[in-house]
């Protein structure tokens, strides 16, 4: 017998207390959210552990969705923009990382090391350092308060190209050159041989792309100032900077974030094992 | 891997790991002669354009405008490069670090604010994340997976979100304060409480306001403020940013538990080690590489606190360089001392990339 398989009782019970103990505390605070989306303003300020709204209301979901005269906050405006910026930068990442990830793993050209290293440099930036950068960038392109102005900036990722790099260096070469022999060109073999090799790798880096591009906040901060740009980070945060000392307004503020974050939740649900991946992938090899 | 770490940080950033190089492709036998290889050759740099123009126009250049910038006074509004910005060489830089006002008090609170972060974010997010992976690397623990995934969650969630829902626990009446209740303790109004901890800690024993040698100024703040501790509104802030990036950590940690050989866990177990030890003298020593990476990603990503910062608003308990340089920008129309600002922190990073290469050389020996 294993040893390691055989464990006493006392310390399965720790081991499952600790366990439910760590799950309450990481899951919890998104109960509270949901139910106090549910509750009236003071019943939320009031009773703000309890995960029974009393009384319970739709009334933040009705002004989050639009339907009183007191709309409260443009949800529909930021979820559309959330939408058209969170696609462009998704397909833009898809598409350019694994163009330049197969490039750098894969076809021999002059200055290639040159490229990988400058790559790599620029993915040791910190991102909170490139604030005002961006801001003066789009202001000379005239590219401040637009869509381009959101997407352009992080279209490309030095850590997406990593990602498929890396993934294309596992990929094994005997396919390649068949369709190579076969007289196809560099363009055809990447695109009918390659890429439909690569799908883990396309899902993956799909997905990380997807979540990255929806709860981005900094590079939308200092792109727009125009309200009518807002995404659901910057309308939220602008919404309620400064004003949650207040008390007021949790049920409709906790329901629009909830709403924010299900898309990522879904996707994270259903692809978790890529996201793990992906995640440990990025973080270890870049 | 913008998420992946911090989001501090959130995520915050690319985290600045550098990647494992693996090796080249072997080089294959040239089987179709120079045609093919002529075609490989433009159709590399082809390939790379789009990512490269990208990087350059939106990432390398615009930091030299930024360093430019720095070294001007300009207040965003006409254009820094036709005449818009005042000329002033290092100027911010040394009214930042010796000129007595207002602005150095705030960059001095802001740098003792992010140190107290880090210090206390960074071996706590460590030990939860080695913690959990211990703990789900348990072989006779049923629904592992289900519990990984609730650790796991918070952190790809969106740092705007969860710093709402953290708001609303920690304030006034909040669900924190009422499980303290239960246990008698009456809470502090967490985000509006600008005491630090420290302070409150030695009121204790009876100090409660600086002792002469500690009211000397130091960069415009006395030493009891410099040893001030994290205020009560950054507790929030430490909470929040523990509990959104120890998932992603701890998928570090898992992998390499993973990578820790059976047999020797074993053998130690037949020599009649407890678990203590064997945590202690086998698992830790072989953990060593993942805990330089958590360590190194964590200590750079706590210095970009950012996004959480930002909704708690412009309050001295809680401000930090990352947020002084976009306030001092955005807010203060005081673009050239926001760059400075920004200049500073990167250098600081770099720095601490610097210091994990070596530790990372030593490690790997």
């Amino acid at each position: 017998m294993s040893v390691r398989n055989y464990s006493p009782p006392w310390r399965r019970g720790v081991g499952y207390a600790a366990l439910i103990l760590f799950g309450l505390v990481f899951i919890g605070p998104f109960l509270i959210q949901l139910a106090t989306s549910f509750k009236t303003d003071a019943d939320a300020a009031n009773n703000s552990l309890s995960l029974i709204p009393h009384p319970a209301t739709l009334a933040a979901w009705k002004r989050i969705f639009g339907f009183t005269d007191n709309a409260g906050i443009p949800f529909g405006r930021w979820l559309t923009n959330s939408i058209i910026v969170a696609t462009f930068i998704t397909l833009g990442r898809v598409f350019l990382d694994s163009l330049a990830g197969y490039a750098l793993a894969r076809l021999r050209f002059v200055g290639r090391q040159a490229v990988f290293w400058s790559i790599l440099a620029v993915l040791a930036v910190p991102g909170a350092v490139l604030l005002i950068p961006r801001f003066l960038v789009l202001k000379e392109l005239t590219l401040f308060n637009s869509y381009p102005g959101m997407i352009l900036p992080i279209i490309v990722d030095a850590a997406g190209i990593f990602l498929m790099r890396q993934f294309f260096v596992n990929i094994p070469t005997t396919m390649e050159e068949a369709a190579r022999i076969d007289g196809a060109g560099v363009f055809r073999t990447y695109w009918s041989v390659i890429l439909p090799m690569a799908r883990p790798g396309l899902i993956t880096l799909t997905i990380l792309a997807f979540q990255g591009s929806w709860n981005e906040f900094q590079l939308f901060l200092v792109s727009t100032s125009d309200p009518k740009y807002n995404t659901l980070t910057t309308g939220l945060a602008k919404f309620s900077s400064g004003q949650l000392g207040a008390g007021t307004q949790y049920p409709l503020t906790l329901g629009a974030a909830l709403l924010s974050t299900i898309p990522v939740a879904i996707v994270f649900f259903a692809f978790q094992r890529h996201f793990i991946g992906g995640q440990l992938t990025a973080a270890v090899k870049g | 891997m913008t998420s992946s770490v911090g989001s501090t940080t959130g995520t915050a950033g690319a985290p600045l790991v550098v990647p494992a190089v693996t090796a080249a492709p072997p080089r294959r036998r040239r089987r179709r002669g120079s045609a093919l290889r002529r075609q490989e050759r433009w159709a590399g740099w082809l390939f790379v354009l789009p990512a490269l123009i990208i990087l350059l126009v939106f990432l390398v250049i615009p930091i030299g405008l930024a360093f430019y910038v720095s070294l001007t006074r300009w207040d965003g509004l006409s254009s820094p490069f036709g005449g818009g910005a005042k000329f002033v060489g290092l100027d911010n830089y040394k009214n930042l670090i010796t000129v007595d006002n207002l602005t150095r008090q705030n960059f001095a609170t802001s740098i003792r604010n992010n140190f107290y972060f880090v210090l206390f974010v960074v071996p706590l997010q460590t030990a939860l994340a080695l913690f959990l992976a211990v703990l789900l690397n348990n072989k006779f623990l049923k629904g592992r997976s289900y519990f990984r995934t609730a650790f796991f969650f918070p952190s790809v969630t969106s740092s705007i979100a969860t710093t709402l829902v953290f708001l609303f626990l920690f304030s006034g009446s909040g669900a924190i304060n009422q499980l303290l209740g239960f246990v008698g303790i009456h809470g502090p109004n967490w985000t509006a409480d600008s005491r630090g901890v420290f302070h409150q800690a030695v009121r204790v024993v009876g100090v409660d306001s600086a002792p002469g040698w500690a009211q000397h100024q130091f960069f415009n703040l006395s030493w009891w403020d410099w040893f001030s501790g994290p205020s009560v509104a950054m507790v929030v802030i430490i909470t929040l940013v523990v509990w959104t990036t120890s998932g992603t950590f701890m998928l570090m940690f898992l992998a390499g538990l993973q990578n820790i050989n059976d047999e020797v866990l074993e053998a130690s177990e037949v020599d009649g080690a407890t678990a203590w030890q064997r945590f202690r003298l086998v698992t830790l020593p072989m953990l060593r590489p993942t805990l330089i990476l958590v360590l190194t990603l964590g200590l750079i990503s706590t210095w970009q606190v950012f996004d959480q910062i930002y909704l708690t608003g412009n309050n001295p308990a809680t401000i930090t360089p990352a947020y002084l340089s976009y306030n001092q920008s955005f807010q203060n129309s005081a673009f050239g001392i926001g760059a400075a600002i920004a200049f500073m922190l990167f250098a600081l990073i770099i720095l601490l990339a610097a210091l994990q290469r070596r530790l990372v050389g030593t490690g790997e020996d």
